[in-house]
């Protein structure tokens, strides 16, 4: 059946922000579908409010909306384009349970809309679990026995039926939100609580618990013939109880025998078409006892997940691509795998190597969290690595997680008790593989591990080994006999020099004297059995080598991609990591990509001419540069990740394109940068350096409190900190700092209420363009990521953006910067201070690059290679809007962690809102990162006294617009005293009914929260706590209360608008 | 690093792969070929038709799940030597007797791990399959190249003999379905008490999943040796008969080829493996080795009629030529849709098919079993 003709336009649902359980598998799912479709023919509409992601690139949609996610607005855009169908299946949950909706409500009817990939009924019978158990059953298989609970009384009425442990799992939530495992009734009775609040239908799947057996999940398409394949098989290290993205996982499924593992594909297969999932791909999770091999059903996915990613790049069978073309009507024979041209699509990979996939966490951003790993996701990244053996491949994707482990690395120092090992071993958490390893090094055995973890002996012995083998190296007098066995069991040059006392150079150049050379594998879905022609490669330890054959001769240049997804390093990086490559092939280059992260662009096979999936650390990115021997490498657009390879790569004679390392360096070292800025006549706030308690607290007095206070070495993830006088900075000193003449502190002087601007630049050395001026909106001392910004400023006024415009062009030239430059400005009393300036690729760029249409990594990409800005006739671009970004924070998975934000970054994604004014933009970056704003209501105040006059003007404007003001005690006196109709509320403190009972009933519409003191905090906790909860919209700072008002204003002006991209770019351009 | 004992791999191209000895210590050769199957080494370990082939496996974890007694497919191994990229000697599984290697190691069967396995494929899949001989023993260079050419080729060879069973017998025991928790695959033909039809298999190396398969279908079970004549087959008033895989080349077994033209028409035939093989030739198709044949779990083969596409288990080095001209008493039913090969075959005027897959799969997908019920259904309407 060859592809439809009846259909011409196709609509595409994005993902939206990143958040934990959805991250940038789905730009990757989109992206590759976008591509799909267009390379058909068909015409693609695309919506997604997520600025940073590579699908919304003008360029790989006709139409591309960055607009809210919600059944309103994709309606305006249903209504405006008449798109023939609608494919839901490829941005995640978000996207489908918005197709859901918009069948519900008679929208998709209305407008003609055919729903593809996956029908309304099969999204609901794998969704809804009551359906799904029906359907599981009807097919003859069995689900842990379950029932939905609406209510704790409904919970505790079924819970003596299947007794604790039992699992909790709110319905229609992603990455398990709100999910829990109770091991005794009061636990059970907040666990449902928690639940059922979560969930968007208030509703909690209560299961017997499978705790402890093992996980698999399979990967599993269909086309419209009822043809089935596996992609891939998956089998989970950690067992039963923790959710599979927090799990690490192995692929292919290494403990089933042949009989087992077609039981569960016979399953697999029976479910899928019971489902009727029409087209695509699905995602089924089973559980095995590993004492009699009896299955359960866990759940089924009817789309493309982050599980499909990871079996995408496992195998190398491109999942979201295929998913695309039998969505419009191809069959799996029809389509040719690129791999190897010659055979079609319809087979199953095979791999003559394994995958490990390793979670990422967070927790030193939250240490408030639990970090006990359960049935809710908690990790915010993963790296994937491939070896030829399990070992191999777990020690890679531990050093690619970059958590300064370079291995098996022993984190229970010192005098532990085997009583301490056990706990550490019986609660799942993110060190537990390492406890692992400690446990065999401690004399625990196999057996005892597997009592106490219920990890598959297999894996555990797979530790053992590699712990042993440690063992006999250490044992080993002299010489280095064991060097070419341990490269082969994975062992990185830095932790063989840690376990004999030498350096990573060291072991280096006895592996060339040995002559241990790297090989480099291809990926080609068929274990060799075809030829493949796609390079994409990983290293092991070999006879033959795979990495040159078919290589052209062309000039290569080699990319640093940015590693796993963590706070502060996300999809931004990888996206510039992509423009980097596009760019470069434009030119002719034969581009070389290297990166761990499974989730994004960049690993897709065929965005570069060569992938090699692989670990960024020197020794791994070393052995990629002397066997490609490219023009140079860049090291600038994957974030921090490559870029702290700078200095040693230079050191081991690699050519590093863009800005010199010196001009990096002379942006970095504090005392030469302080120089840099003497030379230009620039400002920066007034700071010092301090390496003693006393040396600080003289620093402190010095620049004048408040104090910004930057360890250079942190302790417990704790880093920066605004201080207020000097008591608090003696407290957090002591608490979160160790200080030593080899761990400085760095003490700025904190400017309040500044206004902090943003500026992206693009320069060849001589010539500079300035992308784009960003003002945050939320004032100078939260960091740059968690705060929303405005491009073009909203308040600065010409000569301050001309004189920013300046001072950008000056520290571009000074530094000779090639490609690109960001620089944060702090606008104090109306004087510019430089906070920071990084020659590099910055968070801010694909923003930048999504609200005015200049692909500023693409450029720069061009510019390295030694292009001049003038050939790109850049002049002339004009705003006729605005665009805002706004970020996304995790807070809602993390109970009992405070959502005031400050100068540390929390946020793990970001939404751009883009229309006409600044209040409609803005509005629409609320709505799109989750939080729509009232139009009417009762606004309730607490805010401290140096913004207590700046808040009765926004009162006063709330009342115009017909809101009723209610405030605390002090708060409310002075709005009364300024002639302001306020109703009093109780402080928590103050007794009940309080302001907390009143946001929990539902009477507040919207709350303003700001606080000067830690005791102001702590008493203001819970109303930020029960607002976010209770999903009511709040502002914790003056300009981010001031930026609602006006969202709420030009709400209430007129309905919001969509417009696509390419029409608000084409108008900047004329 | 404890002690390994060290073997080679030569290969008649004279290229040598030095690893490590697991299961028996000695000497083994035959033809080299690689199998990409992600699980089910027991079963392939044991399975007839790879007599006189070392197996490569390029699932590169080998030794997992160790072995039990329940996944073999005949009472011994017949696979001449194993290779592998790692063999680990700590099995997990809650059905595992022994460690591969023990059972290897009982058995006499020789293995090598550690060897770049994956270079090996790239080589016979560019070269065909070679020749090669795998050492503990004499680890001499170019001896062991000079011994893997002298092993003879498989091609003209009769390998069936030496794999066939000496007396008749009955088979009784039906497919393997784990504990009671585990489903049964739905089975609308085996009632208990009533006895099916009677099927004759002329065993030429059967693997004993097929035979699982037939009794699940609800056939009676009788297997005969290779060499029983036609006559003696049809004394037994079999409603159908099943030709068998088994190894090597089949033009070079004469006496099935001409056993099988004097039962066509006669009684209604499936051949699987290398009795679709026999049974082309017995029709006068003709019969040609591959350069390095299908061994895996993952062969895509389409349905010409329905354009259905099924994933098969294959385990074949020689082809039937597809028929030219309409003059072939066979009609093709399906092919391969990685190289077009002929993987189905019915007679046009008998009750007669062949799949040159197994439906037996075991290991490997289940997507063909229906066969078995098709025969049965075939016998029925006959």
């Amino acid at each position: 059946m060859p592809k439809r003709t009846d259909i011409k336009k196709v609509l595409i649902i994005g993902s939206g922000p990143i958040v934990i359980g959805q991250a940038c598998e789905f730009d990757y799912s989109g992206t590759q579908a976008c591509k799909a479709l267009r390379e058909e023919g068909y015409s693609v509409v695309l919506i997604n409010s997520n600025p940073a992601t590579i699908m919304t690139d003008p360029e790989f949609a006709d139409r591309t909306y960055i607009e809210p996610l919600t059944v309103e607005m994709i309606e305006k855009i249903i209504e405006k384009e008449r798109p023939d169908v609608l494919l839901p299946t490829l941005g995640g949950q978000s996207a489908l349970n918005l197709a859901i909706a918009l069948a519900h409500r008679g929208i998709l009817k209305r407008y003609g809309v055919e729903l593809i990939g996956a029908s309304v009924e099969a999204i609901e019978k794998a969704e809804d679990r009551e359906k799904f158990k029906k359907a599981i059953q009807k097919v003859g298989l069995e689900l842990p026995q379950s029932r939905c609970v609406r209510s704790v009384k409904e919970g505790l009425a079924f819970i003596d039926s299947i007794g604790f442990p039992a699992i909790l799992r709110p319905s229609f939530t992603l990455g398990g939100t709100g999910g829990s495992i109770a091991y005794n009734r009061e636990e059970f009775e907040a666990a449902i609580e928690w639940g059922i609040a979560s969930s968007p239908v208030h509703e909690v799947l209560v299961e017997k618990s499978v705790l402890g057996w093992k996980e698999f999940e399979l990967e599993v398409m269909r086309d419209r013939k009822d043809n089935v394949v596996i992609i891939c098989s998956i089998e989970n290290f950690d067992p039963m109880g923790i959710h599979t993205g927090d799990s690490i996982t192995v692929a292919p499924a290494q403990t089933l025998t042949d009989k087992e593992y077609q039981i569960l594909r016979d399953a697999a297969i029976r479910i899928i078409r019971e489902i009727g999932v029409d087209t695509g791909g699905s995602n089924i999770q089973f559980a095995v006892n590993p004492k009699d091999g009896r299955m359960v059903v866990i759940e089924m996915n009817p789309r493309v997940s982050r599980s499909s990613a990871l079996a995408s790049k496992a195998t190398g069978f491109p999942i979201a691509k295929i998913a695309a073309k039998l969505a419009v009507g191809y069959t799996l024979d029809e389509i040719p795998n690129d791999i190897t041209r010659e055979t079609p699509a319809c087979f199953e990979p095979t791999i003559d190597y394994v995958v490990t996939k390793v979670p990422r966490f967070a927790f030193d951003k939250f240490p408030q969290a639990d970090d006990t790993l359960t049935t809710q996701m908690k990790s915010v990244g993963e790296a994937m690595a491939i070896g030829r053996t399990f070992k191999e491949s777990l020690q890679k994707a531990i050093r690619s997680l970059e958590i300064d482990r370079c291995g098996l690395d022993p984190v229970l120092e010192g005098d532990i008790s085997r009583q301490e090992i056990e706990e550490k071993l019986k609660r799942p958490n993110a060190d537990r593989l390492w406890a692992i390893a400690d446990a065999y090094r401690h004399g625990f055995t196999t057996p005892e591990i597997y009592r106490l973890t219920a990890i598959d002996p297999w894996f555990l012995d797979n530790v053992c080994e590699i712990v042993e083998f440690e063992k006999a190296i250490q044992r080993e007098k002299s010489g280095y006999g064991w060097l070419k066995e341990a490269k082969r069991l994975g062992f990185s040059d830095r932790r063989l020099a840690k376990l004999t006392g030498t350096t990573e150079e060291a072991i280096r150049s006895e592996r060339k004297k040995q002559e241990i050379f790297v090989t480099f594998k291809r990926v080609d879905t068929c274990a060799a059995e075809f030829e493949a022609h796609t390079p994409y490669l990983y290293s092991t330890y070999e006879k033959e080598d795979e990495a040159l054959i078919g290589d052209q001769g062309k000039k290569k240049v080699v990319i640093l991609g940015g590693g796993p997804n963590r706070i502060g390093q996300g999809i931004e990086f990888d996206y510039c990591c992509v423009h980097g490559v596009l760019g470069l092939r434009e030119e002719g280059y034969d581009v070389i990509m290297v990166n761990c992260n499974p989730e994004t662009v960049s690993t897709d096979y065929d965005t570069s001419d060569k992938l090699y999936f692989e670990p960024l650390t020197l020794e791994d990115v070393l052995n990629i540069v002397h066997r490609e021997r490219p023009e140079g490498v860049i090291v600038q657009f994957g974030g921090q990740t490559p870029l702290r390879l700078s200095v040693p790569l230079e050191k081991a004679g690699v050519r590093l394109l863009g800005t010199s390392s010196d001009s990096i360096d002379r942006a970095e070292d504090r005392e030469r940068f302080q120089q840099l800025l003497e030379k230009l006549r620039l400002k920066q706030p007034p700071n010092g350096i301090a390496r003693s308690l006393e040396a600080a607290l003289k620093a402190a007095e010095k620049v004048g409190y408040p104090i910004l206070v930057r360890p250079s070495y942190v302790l417990g993830g704790r880093g920066m900190k605004i201080v207020h006088e000097g008591r608090s900075l003696q407290e957090f000193m002591a608490e979160a700092v160790k200080i030593s003449p080899e761990h400085p502190v760095l003490i700025d002087k904190f400017l309040e209420d500044a206004i902090e601007v943003d500026v992206d630049a693009l320069s060849d050395g001589e010539e500079v363009y300035v992308g784009g001026i960003m003002e945050h909106i939320e004032e100078a001392g939260v960091h740059s990521g968690d705060s929303a910004c405005s491009l073009p400023p909203f308040s600065l006024s010409p000569e301050i953006q001309g004189a920013i415009h300046q001072q950008t062009v000056a520290l571009a030239r000074e530094l000779e910067v090639k490609g690109l430059m960001n620089v944060q400005y702090a606008i104090y009393r109306n004087e510019i201070y430089i906070l920071e300036v990084n020659p590099r690729a910055s968070r801010t760029v694909p923003f930048v690059s999504k609200a005015t249409g200049v692909p500023l990594a693409k450029l720069a990409a061009k510019v390295m290679m030694g292009k001049k800005l003038k050939e790109f006739n850049l002049h002339g671009t004009k705003f006729s809007h605005v665009a805002v970004k706004e970020a996304v924070f995790p807070f809602i998975k993390f109970p009992n962690v405070d959502t005031i934000l400050g100068p540390e970054m929390k946020s793990t994604g970001e939404v751009m809102g883009i229309d006409a004014d600044f209040g409609s933009a803005y509005a629409k970056a609320q709505i799109a990162a989750g939080s729509s704003l009232p139009l009417q209501g009762t606004v309730v105040m607490t805010v401290k006294d140096s913004e207590k006059s700046a808040f009765a003007g926004l009162a006063r404007e709330l009342g115009e617009l017909g809101f009723k003001i209610c405030a605390t005690q002090g708060t409310a006196a002075y709005f009364s005293d300024q002639g302001i109709s306020v109703q009093r509320v109780n402080k928590v403190k103050e007794g009940r009914p309080h302001i907390v009972d009143a946001i929990k009933n539902g009477e507040i519409a919207l709350v303003f929260n700001t606080v000067s003191s830690r005791d102001e905090l702590q008493d203001s906790y819970s109303i930020r706590r029960t607002s976010l909860v209770k999903q009511v919209p709040y502002s914790t700072t003056l300009e981010g209360a001031r930026a609602m008002v006006a969202g709420i204003r030009a709400l209430k002006k007129q309905a919001l608008q969509v417009c696509p991209l390419q029409e608000y770019l084409a108008a900047t351009h004329l | 690093m404890t002690k390994k004992i060290k073997a080679i791999l030569a290969l008649e191209d004279g290229s040598l792969w030095e690893g490590e000895s697991f299961g028996a210590e000695g000497e083994t050769s035959g033809e080299v070929v690689f199998n990409t199957s992600l699980s089910g080494y027991q079963e392939i370990l044991t399975d007839p038709s790879y007599k006189g082939q070392i197996v490569l496996m390029t699932c590169s974890e080998i030794g997992n799940v160790g072995v039990n007694l329940d996944d073999t497919e005949s009472h011994r191994p017949f696979t001449e030597g194993f290779v592998v990229r790692e063999y680990l000697d700590r099995p997990s599984n809650w059905r595992s007797l022994y460690s591969l290697g023990e059972y290897m190691k009982q058995a006499g069967v020789v293995g090598i791990q550690g060897v770049d396995t994956r270079a090996i494929t790239r080589r016979l899949r560019i070269e065909g399959a070679m020749r090669g001989i795998i050492s503990t023993q004499d680890l001499d260079p170019q001896s062991l190249v000079k011994k893997a050419r002298e092993v003879p080729s498989l091609v003209g060879i009769d390998l069936v003999k030496e794999v066939t069973c000496s007396e008749p017998y009955e088979w009784v025991e039906g497919l393997w379905s784990g504990t009671r928790y585990l489903f049964s695959p739905e089975n609308k033909y085996r009632v208990p008490g009533k006895k099916g039809p009677k099927v004759v298999v002329c065993d030429f190396g059967v693997k004993r999943n097929i035979l699982r398969g037939l009794v699940h279908a609800g056939f009676s079970v009788t297997v005969v040796p290779a060499l029983t004549p036609a006559r003696q087959i049809l004394d037994y008033t079999p409603d159908g008969i099943l030709l068998s895989n088994g190894p090597g080349d089949p033009a070079a077994v004469t006496y099935a080829v001409s056993t099988t033209q004097d039962l066509v028409g006669k009684v209604p035939i499936l051949g699987i493996c290398l009795g679709h093989q026999i049974l082309g030739l017995a029709c006068g198709l003709k019969t040609y080795k591959l350069k390095f044949g299908h061994h895996g779990g993952n062969h895509p083969v389409k349905d010409l009629k329905t354009g259905k596409v099924s994933i098969t288990a294959q385990n074949h080095g020689f082809a039937v030529e597809i028929p030219s001209g309409g003059g072939s008493e066979f009609e093709v039913t399906e092919m391969n849709c990685n190289d077009q090969t002929v993987e189905g075959l019915k007679h046009r005027r008998y009750p007669i098919i062949a799949a040159q897959y197994h439906p037996e799969a075991s290991p490997g997908p289940h997507d063909a079993a229906p066969l078995f019920q098709k025969f049965r259904e075939m016998i029925e309407n006959a």
